[in-house]
């Protein structure tokens, strides 16, 4: 028999129920309001006394009000049919829902039941199976869909049974498995699970060793991030945090976006509805929303539904990668979730943390972060989860508890810089500031070497000196002014500009230069560094600026140039001439 | 709103802050209205039988043995087409003693667009203010606030978006306006003679802080109807967003939450944001677009209430008034329209986006040469050409009083380009130079 309970207090979206039975923290209930059931969950409990967030608005809830304990906590619905939705925070399907506006209570089902999919079986009756194994698989869109051994099954099992070739719907068993102790299982194409428990059924979590290619050069070439790594960008508004985070789902080398828009704006989502759909994934030709996952849960979205969506959106990426795929999963704004804690805990009359946060923040935070990583299935195939998050810091100021905790929990930073965006300098990623832990891993410094170039962490390493020397020389420069330093301080300056310009800065809007392959960013990168290790000859600081613009322009046109066409080499040529001019032999 | 005869009145408070009384009732709703001695109040926590209620012209006066009615239900407004050309307080009730508007009683503050029924915003609002139509283009859908010192001319420069937009409705929801400010509003809009496409909400200095937070979600449930009704394009004027945030801080403080930055409510991005999304662009052609005013303090946008704003809306516009020709001018520099390349070069003349970052950036040497004058070097040749252009650019395009076509801005800035400058130093495509460069 399930738990009862009624409604005994309320205080905007925390309704104190009052149970007849055992409740479990952060277990789900309904409460009944007239026709409609609005869902919630246990986030504290005192004696007989739950007390319970609402993920709907409470408007017009009367003390005495039913309530109804499910047993279980908040749940997704895995199976085939997730790729291309879009999803609200609870994962209910935004386009099955009827009417203009959300109407609370209105849920929808994560999966088509209707639909049939293609199934072929990966397993033999008497094989031995345990915990995320393959019996099999559909097509869904361009991924081979594996249907799993559900994650809550913890014994070893033999395959009793199992369907032939054919159409079956996602509810249909498509296997008998029997436990150690001789009792039948069925297994259908779908399975619940927890959505705040990671999924850890897989053999073994090494660190990352692969780089995860984004096209974007400031990060893959100065700070790469890895395949199963993670990583945040913090931002004022307006330094291009969204375009950012498009520009990674578009262009990402990975089997799989989710994005979870967590308490941003509709509009920004309502772009990607319009445009993904339209534009081509560059790698597999077809439309990138085939590999793309939306869980939305705008800011004007019941706020409890917003800390449900970023552990939804991370749920489903650990269950695609149990399939062996490269999942990306960006979430815009991670602050947002942490805001929604905040009002929870101010509800609960919690003692604050620093700026009102709740004090395990950090804790949650780093725990959520680590659920990302590179992972050896049970079969020896690998998958990963690769997580960028957004952080919206308050006033701009990095030294706010989101930030703080998230430092410690995210592996690569990429700092949005206010003077970068303000001079147009896109994408405004200050290059000093932000880091790469993987950039010290060894093993990633071997994968580096191999597969780029040889000398390749060096030259990174070097190309990040000569920024930090040139800042240093523009700021002599602009204490001193033009003719009070020596003329070396602005070769060194003007050396700096041109890694600027030619590597740092990209433009999302250019069809070309929007995305750049690894070997298009190794080439570009020998040629900003052969410039870097040349002595020229000036006569002045005037002839100085005016040479190095030339350079920089030419560089800037090889960019937005098909790689490897004519018209690229001939900048290319163009360049050689110009570096001839003035050499020192 | 009146007393029914079946309603059980209730006569013993419990509790008395100044915000908030407390009383024993029971069957209640949340969010439900109720009437504390004669003043309107809405409950915002229930403990078992222990109700709390935010009396929203505050608290003064009010007895323990007060008689307390609920009414059964949230706060309504009553839609119809006759809410147009009227004004009306905070509660949606008329002023100036005209009749109850006959119509569809609705929920304030209800629930937010499906994204998926959304549109993407395409649909350009001109104003005729260059320095909106041509650097930060308005969209249909869009939400923008103005950020503005005390001391700058915010209302009138929105009267005038308004009264110019092309909107078949505007709905003024005004927050602790000053009485002259709303006489401003209300004669603007008279002489205009449009007064039948406009409805005001209007909260002013003279009545409690705490109404206020019902201005915005009255003009959006209006807005709301047009659009959505009548598929009308609305567009809703809020001034100003500060003094509602201040009313929300205020409540918050009266019931014990523990404040976050700047003394602000933890949930204030929540609460605007409920606000500023309402925003819209639905695909059979109604919209809902946002103008609003938040007010800084010396120009502080890292305040809680512009930062939280500022990542909730789609950019910002700042005023400034210009020292050289004694103009108020929508800064080019720090304003921000992030919605403008939907429409710019598509909705406008091809040649916009090019002409409008030229023209900016041209302006941005002119300051670089007057912070040269200033620390006493010398100017050169280009130096005074660009200084000539800037004082030009900011009489002619950028200062609020022009009010002009897009396609005029953009003839008008090529005629600055090429009585200033060279082809070259305007650097914009070639084939647009060749189109476009005035042949005098």
């Amino acid at each position: 028999m399930k738990t009862q309970g009624k409604v005994t207090g309320i205080i905007s979206n925390l309704v104190v129920v009052e149970v007849d039975g055992p409740v479990a923290q952060n277990e789900i209930c309904f409460i009944n309001l007239a026709d409609t059931k609005l869902m919630a969950e246990v986030i504290k409990v005192i004696g007989k006394l739950a007390y319970v967030q609402v993920f709907e608005s409470t408007r017009g809830l009367r003390v005495g009000a039913p309530v109804e304990f499910q047993g279980h906590m908040l749940e997704v619905t895995l199976g085939p049919g997730l790729l291309s939705k879009n999803y609200d925070g609870l994962q209910h399907d935004l386009d099955k829902m009827k009417g203009i506006f959300l109407q609370r209570g209105d849920y929808t089902d994560a999966l088509d039941f209707d639909s049939e999919w293609d199934f072929t079986p990966l397993v033999e009756p008497g094989a031995q199976v345990s915990s995320a194994d393959w019996l099999g698989e559909v097509p869904e869109n361009w991924v081979k869909h594996k249907i799993i051994v559900p994650f809550t099954f913890t014994d070893k099992y033999t395959v009793k049974s199992i369907v032939p070739a054919g159409r079956y719907k996602v509810s249909d068993t498509i296997a008998v498995l029997l436990d150690s102790k001789g009792e039948k299982h069925n297994v259908t194409m779908y399975q619940k699970w927890p959505v705040k428990k990671a999924i850890t059924a897989y053999k073994e979590k090494p660190r990352p060793f692969k780089i995860l290619e984004t096209g974007i050069r400031v990060m893959d070439t100065l700070n790469p991030i890895a395949e199963g790594g993670t990583g945040f960008i913090p931002g004022p508004f307006g330094c291009g945090k969204t375009v950012l985070q498009h520009a990674l789902a578009k262009q990402a080398n990975a089997d799989m976006i989710i994005m979870a828009a967590c308490g941003e704006r509709a509009n920004e989502v309502v772009e990607i509805f319009t445009e993904f759909p339209r534009l081509d994934d560059p790698r597999t030709g077809r439309k990138l929303m085939e590999r793309t996952t939306i869980i939305c849960n705008t800011s004007n979205m019941p706020v409890a539904a917003r800390e449900a969506s970023v552990y939804t959106a991370m749920t489903i990426a650990e269950y695609y990668r149990s399939m062996g795929l490269k999942v990306l999963l960006l979430a815009d704004s991670t602050s947002r979730w942490a805001q929604a804690l905040r009002e929870m805990s101010n509800r609960l009359e919690e003692l604050p943390g620093p700026d009102a946060f709740p004090m395990d923040l950090p804790a949650i935070i780093a725990n959520f972060y680590a659920r990302a990583g590179f992972v050896y299935l049970n079969n020896g195939s690998t998958g990963s989860v690769t997580f960028i998050g957004t952080v919206s810091p308050a006033g701009g100021n990095l030294k706010e508890p989101v930030t703080e905790s998230t430092k410690k929990a995210a592996r690569c930073f990429y700092a949005l810089s206010q003077q970068r965006a303000d001079s147009k300098r896109y994408p405004a990623i200050d290059p000093m500031d932000s880091y790469s832990k993987y950039l010290e891993y060894p093993e990633i410094q071997d994968y580096l070497n191999k597969n780029i170039n040889h000398a390749w962490v060096d030259m990174v390493m070097k190309a990040k000196n000569i920024i930090q020397r040139g800042r240093e020389a523009f700021e002599q420069i602009n204490i001193l002014g033009d003719d009070g330093v020596p003329l070396d301080y602005h070769d060194r300056y003007w050396k700096a500009e041109i890694i600027d310009f030619a590597i740092l800065q990209q433009d999302a809007f250019d069809k070309i230069d929007c995305n750049t392959s690894l070997e298009r960013q190794r080439y570009m990168l020998e040629k900003v560094m052969q410039v870097c290790d040349t002595n020229f000859h000036f006569d002045g600081f005037e002839q100085c600026a005016s040479y190095y613009k030339r350079i920089i322009n030419v560089l800037k046109q090889m960019n937005y140039s098909e790689f490897q066409s004519e018209e690229f080499y001939n900048y290319e040529k163009e360049f050689e001439a110009i570096l001839n001019e003035r050499r020192l032999k | 709103m009146e007393t029914k005869a079946f309603q059980r009145i209730y006569t013993q408070l419990t509790g008395i802050t100044k915000a908030t009384v407390s009383l024993r009732a029971q069957g209640v709703a949340n969010e439900e209205l109720a009437m504390v001695h004669g003043r309107l109040a809405q409950i915002v926590k229930i403990m078992g039988d222990l109700v709390t209620l935010q009396v929203f012209s505050g608290t003064e006066g009010i007895p323990t043995n007060a008689e307390v009615v609920f009414f059964g239900e949230p706060p309504k407004l009553k839609v119809g087409d006759d809410l147009a050309g009227r004004f009306f307080d905070a509660y949606g009730r008329p002023m100036f003693g005209d009749s109850e508007i006959e119509g569809e009683p609705r929920e304030i503050g209800g629930p937010s667009v499906n994204p998926r029924r959304r549109k993407q915003p395409s649909e350009l609002i001109a104003t005729g203010i260059a320095g909106i139509d041509l650097n930060n283009t308005l969209v249909t859908g869009q939400k923008i606030p103005f950020f503005a010192d005390p001391d700058q001319p915010f209302n009138q420069v929105m009267a005038m978006v308004a009264l110019r937009a092309q909107a078949d409705k505007i709905i003024l929801g005004g927050m602790g306006l000053s009485n002259d400010d709303f006489l401003f509003f209300k004669n603007v809009f008279e002489n205009a003679g449009a007064l039948d496409r406009i409805i005001s909400f209007v909260n002013t200095t003279e009545q409690p802080p705490v109404e206020r937070l019902l201005v915005p979600d009255m003009a959006l449930t209006a807005a709301e109807y047009f659009a959505v009704e009548k598929k009308e394009k609305v567009l809703v004027l809020l001034t100003d967003m500060t003094l509602y945030a201040d009313a929300l801080s205020i409540v918050s403080n009266r019931m014990d939450q523990i404040p976050s930055k700047d003394s602000m409510p933890g949930s204030l991005y929540s609460d605007l944001a409920k606000i500023y999304e309402k925003a819209v662009q639905f695909p059979d052609g109604g919209s809902i677009t946002i103008i609003a005013v938040t007010t800084l303090s010396g120009g502080d946008i890292t305040h809680a209430i512009p930062d939280n704003t500022g990542y909730i809306t789609e950019g910002q516009l700042f005023l400034r008034t210009d020292s050289d020709t004694g103009k108020v001018i929508v800064d080019p520099f720090r304003s921000l329209s992030r919605l403008k390349q939907l429409v710019i070069g598509k909705k406008t003349r091809e040649d916009h986006p090019q002409v409008m970052n030229a023209a900016v950036r041209l302006y941005a040497d002119a300051a670089n040469a007057k912070t040269k004058l200033e620390n006493g070097f010398d100017l050169t040749e280009y130096d005074e050409r660009a200084l000539k252009f800037a004082h030009d650019y900011s009489e002619k395009l950028l200062a609020i009083d022009v009010n002009v076509e897009v396609d005029t801005m953009l003839n008008t800035a090529w005629q600055l380009f090429a009585k200033y400058f060279s082809k070259t130093e305007v650097a914009i495509k070639n084939e647009m130079v060749e189109k476009y460069w005035p042949v005098n």
